[in-house]
């Protein structure tokens, strides 16, 4: 690869390097090399190229937040005890000093109040996770909206939701670890979750809480999950997740020169090393401006867990909102069949919907393949536009999701808006189910128009703003031809075909085996492509430019006279107009 | 091996009724199921544009200053971080400067600086004196040659065929026996995590799922619960509510302090008695208009405790599962599916409120044997 750096960095050497002696760093990295024989792999993966976007930004994100919460959790497990063994506080905090309390709550107000920068690195901690967490969300939308999941990443797919399920349990063992009055309630929810599990629910409360709750082992158990079970579990799968990435080379956006076939961006070595690595420092800026300044669980303000007590307001974290909504707004079915009891009011919200819309989640690239049938290899990004069906879907999910996240936090909206509570809950069970139904048709015809105006700009050009006024009187507007690498950014994707099932009878009239879901297919494959706008062809394309030609030519009375409008559009140099009249 | 010719073949075969007029494959299409007529070619990479930074010595200079000036900055900050780490004090002082506390705010700001300098400063860098041309890399399928599949399945055939793994079906099923069994000690070593709920069910000491507090003794009294004071009818108002707990309760400490209140808490209003609903059985339950019940939520556990006087109703800040207490406490919102279980009230020779014994059903959430 042969560059032309003539003009790059003046700040650097103008003359080639020449060889000089053998330096103390060559002679390292002859050691190492005679050993681990790195030079072999590196020499291809050190000018890797990675393609820009800001979007691509999201995952590393969640990356360099991840690596935040390791270092600064190293830091907190120094001076927190998990044991809920009683103590008297004695420590700086007035309010509480000479409270009965755990040895968990006694070491995080020990941690928060006499640790210089403990407090500090505790809200780090916090804010960072909870950035880890949003920006996996945040970075799955973006994976899903522009098709990046599609083979062969289907697997990094599976991976990504793996890391957000798990992200999600280490923030609750987390936040529950102090073992303040608000994280107490938590467990206790918990525990009536385990407790409507059929059959051995009980058992599982036991078990985990090591007798009746909330006994004195759920402190230091979920400690152990949560700074070595978890954390181990997510290095892993982010390892996992970042080779993969490196394999299959980083998705890119259509446009002049870049094709399925080719990866168009920055060499690893320097730009994007060094934007990489920037921007983990940014990430680790930011979050200590935001330990810094945003006090985040207070829990000196709760005091210690009582069974008895409880704060009016209480709410998890954010992530965990939308199923302690779904826990809220759901009627109160209890069961008891045969002597057994079966309370659906916890199950449904809390031991089968999230679940289910995990599975569901990681089961999307292949659903999309299955009605798709599409089993090329992808790495052109398609705008949301592109798919409306497929976007349609992840904006009902995120409907549903902001609904249940929404109804979590019911008792605030009540207070703050002075609803009626039990109105926003009515409202709510019948939302959930409708508002996701709205959100998709909505997005989908949403997605449709703007495929039709995409199909507009590309035969008939751009909408200039110019009015222009023919001798007998009528108003037309003046639309100029885009820009040629803007029209084929345009026309860079795939033209779509709608699956039937019809040519699977054999002709005896006997259906083909899988027949059946042949024609489920088929309608899905409708509903998925059937209304789309594919892009021009050629011909299409042609004739369009046939036409405004003759439309210029009846304009052409206009051009050399003085300015018309349209060169203030924004998209030319001006310097030399000047409107008519001036 | 034949599966992953299938497999090989599938990339090929299934194409049928697949739109394919994939880029970079647009000359060979010819014969798909769609006529390729992209509207218009791949115009190729734009062509490269310098920046001010490499044509203007000055702008290269100046951008070359910034960054350093960034770094230098940074360890300005690093140097107040540890001014700040040394001087300011903590301790109970967290409220200064806006409720943040001055040595957490300094600390974080500083460090923050500092990280953020050597951010921006490095991104300034990769942005305006690196070689900022994009390259191009040529992509290779995720799959693997043809060729190396087959050498790998041969390998792996050799191998299945040398260990003789096939022909030794005793050998093979044994094995698969023996190591599916250390499934069962993996399992099993989880078991003394904590006892069976049977077990440490003891009604006179009030543990286990199905006993409290109140049936460890004959008529134990009701208590204010952190004040441990016993209570009579008549202390109380009409539209009063008192958190009880069972007398000699708070003597315990630590955890089995917290088992036994998880329990045995009881929230206890007083009506006008003409407004109380008494449940079937339970009319002689409550003492002047004073009705007690357990302050557990029947839902998943919160303690209940936003009491309205007006209209009796109680509402779980949790899920906000309201009861109404003149009512046997009946769900009249909310997830909850069942009343809160109600406690015996009776009145001993001194005057005060006892329980005329334990809860007659289990206390908090649901679980699977609560009615056996």
């Amino acid at each position: 690869m042969s560059i032309d750096t003539s003009k790059v960095a003046d700040s650097n050497a103008t003359s080639a390097a020449k060889a000089s002696k053998p330096s103390k760093a060559g002679a390292v990295a002859t050691w190492a090399d005679d050993r681990l024989g790195l030079a072999g792999a590196m020499k291809k993966n050190l000018r890797k190229v990675f393609p820009d976007h800001w979007s691509f930004m999201l995952g590393e994100i969640a990356l360099w937040s991840f690596v935040v919460v390791l270092l600064t959790g190293v830091f907190l497990t120094f001076w927190y005890v998990p044991s809920m063994g009683e103590v008297e506080y004695q420590g700086s905090y007035d309010p509480l000093r000479g409270v009965h309390m755990s040895e968990a709550y006694a070491s995080t107000l020990h941690l928060s109040f006499d640790v210089r920068g403990g407090l500090l690195l505790r809200q780090m901690h916090h804010w960072a996770a909870m950035i880890f967490i949003a920006s996996m969300m945040i970075h799955l939308l973006r994976v899903w909206f522009t098709g990046a999941f599609r083979k062969p990443r289907e697997l990094n797919w599976v991976i990504g939701c793996l890391l957000l399920f798990l992200g999600t349990l280490e923030g609750f063992t987390g936040y529950s670890l102090p073992d303040d009055l608000l994280s107490g309630t938590g467990i206790r929810a918990a525990d009536g979750f385990l407790k409507a599990t059929p059959v051995v629910g009980s058992y599982m409360s036991f078990f985990l809480f090591g007798g009746e709750f909330p006994g004195e082992s759920i402190i230091p158990r979920l400690y152990t999950i949560h700074v070595l079970l978890i954390p181990g579990l997510l290095v892993a799968l982010v390892a996992a997740h970042m080779l993969l990435l490196v394999y299959h080379k980083h998705t890119q956006w259509p446009g002049p020169g870049r094709t399925n076939d080719n990866v168009v961006g920055y060499p690893m070595l320097p730009v994007y090393a060094a934007k990489a690595g920037g921007f983990f420092f940014i990430v680790f800026g930011v979050v200590a401006i935001m330990g810094a300044t945003m006090t985040i669980n207070g829990v000196w303000k709760f005091g210690p867990y009582d069974p008895t007590k409880v704060t009016a307001g209480s709410q998890p974290d954010w992530y965990m909102g939308w199923p302690d909504g779904l826990l809220r707004v759901i009627p109160g079915w209890e069961s008891v069949i045969g002597g057994y009891t079966i309370s659906w009011n916890v199950m449904i919200p809390i031991l089968i919907t999230p679940p289910a819309l995990l599975v569901l989640l990681i089961m999307l690239p292949f659903i999309d393949q299955w009605i798709t049938k599409d089993k090329r290899d992808h790495h052109l990004l398609q705008r949301p536009r592109d798919a409306p069906t497929r976007t349609a879907i992840m904006v009902a999910l995120m409907t549903f999701y902001g609904l249940a996240w929404a109804a979590g936090g019911n008792d605030i909206i009540a207070i703050k808006l002075h609803l009626s509570i039990n109105q926003i809950t009515y409202f709510m069970r019948g939302a959930l189910f409708i508002g996701p139904v709205i959100a998709f048709i909505i997005t989908r015809r949403w997605c449709i128009s703007l495929q039709r105006h995409d199909r507009e700009k590309l035969l008939h050009g751009y909408e200039t703003g110019v009015i222009m006024r023919s001798p007998d009187g009528g108003y037309s507007e003046r639309h100029l031809p885009i820009s040629e690498s803007e029209a084929y950014r345009l026309t860079a994707r795939d033209r779509e075909k709608v699956f039937t099932a019809d040519g699977r009878i054999d002709e005896n009239g006997v259906a083909a085996p899988g027949g059946r879901l042949d024609g489920v297919r088929a309608k899905l494959s409708t509903l998925m492509y059937a209304d789309n706008i594919q892009k021009p062809t050629r011909a299409e394309l042609e004739e369009a430019h046939h036409h405004a030609e003759h439309e210029k030519a009846l304009t052409a009375a206009l051009t050399g006279h003085a300015a018309d409008g349209h060169q203030f559009d924004g998209k030319r140099p001006v310097d030399d107009e000047a409107l008519r009249g001036d | 091996m034949t599966d992953l010719e299938k497999h090989g073949d599938d990339q090929h075969g299934d194409d049928h009724g697949t739109p394919d007029d994939a880029q970079g494959r647009l000359p060979a299409m010819t014969g798909g199921y769609l006529p390729v007529e992209e509207p218009i070619a791949n115009p190729g990479l734009p062509e490269h544009t310098w920046r001010p930074t490499d044509v203007d010595e000055g702008a290269a200079k100046r951008a070359e200053r910034q960054v350093s000036l960034m770094f230098l900055l940074s360890g300005v900050c690093t140097v107040l971080f540890v001014v700040a780490y040394f001087t300011l004090d903590i301790g109970d002082n967290w409220t200064t400067f806006g409720g943040l506390g001055a040595s957490t705010l300094f600390l974080g700001l500083t460090l923050g600086g500092a990280l953020l300098l050597i951010g921006v400063g490095i991104i300034q860098w990769a942005r305006k004196l690196m070689a900022d041309h994009e390259i191009v890399e040529m992509r290779h399928p995720a799959r693997s040659s043809d060729e190396d599949r087959e050498t790998t399945a041969a390998v792996l055939q050799t191998g299945l065929e040398e260990s003789g793994l096939g022909k030794h079906s005793m050998i093979r099923r044994t094995l698969l026996l023996s190591t599916g069994l250390l499934a069962a000690p993996a399992v099993i070593l989880l078991r003394d995590l904590g006892p069976s709920p049977a077990s440490v069910a003891n009604a006179e000491e009030g543990t286990g799922l199905k006993h409290t507090f109140w049936g460890t003794g004959d008529r134990i009294r009701v208590v204010r619960d952190v004040v441990g004071t016993p209570i009579r009818p008549a202390d109380l108002q009409i539209g009063d509510l008192v958190n009880g707990v069972p007398d000699g309760l708070l003597e315990l400490e630590g955890i089995e302090l917290q088992v036994a209140k998880a329990k045995a808490a009881v929230i206890m209003v007083k009506m006008e008695p003409r407004e109380i609903t008494p449940g079937p059985g339970r009319e002689d339950w409550s003492v002047d208009g004073v009705i007690c019940y357990s302050k557990i939520c029947s839902h998943v556990g919160c303690p209940i405790s936003l009491y309205e006087r007006t209209t009796h109703h109680v509402l779980c800040p949790c899920h906000q599962s309201t009861f109404d207490l003149a009512d046997s406490a009946k769900v009249v919102f909310g997830p909850a599916g069942r009343p809160l279980p109600q406690l015996h009230l009776g009145v001993d020779d001194e005057g005060y409120l006892v329980a005329e014994g334990d809860f007659t059903e289990p206390v908090g959430p649901s679980f699977w044997d609560r009615e056996k």
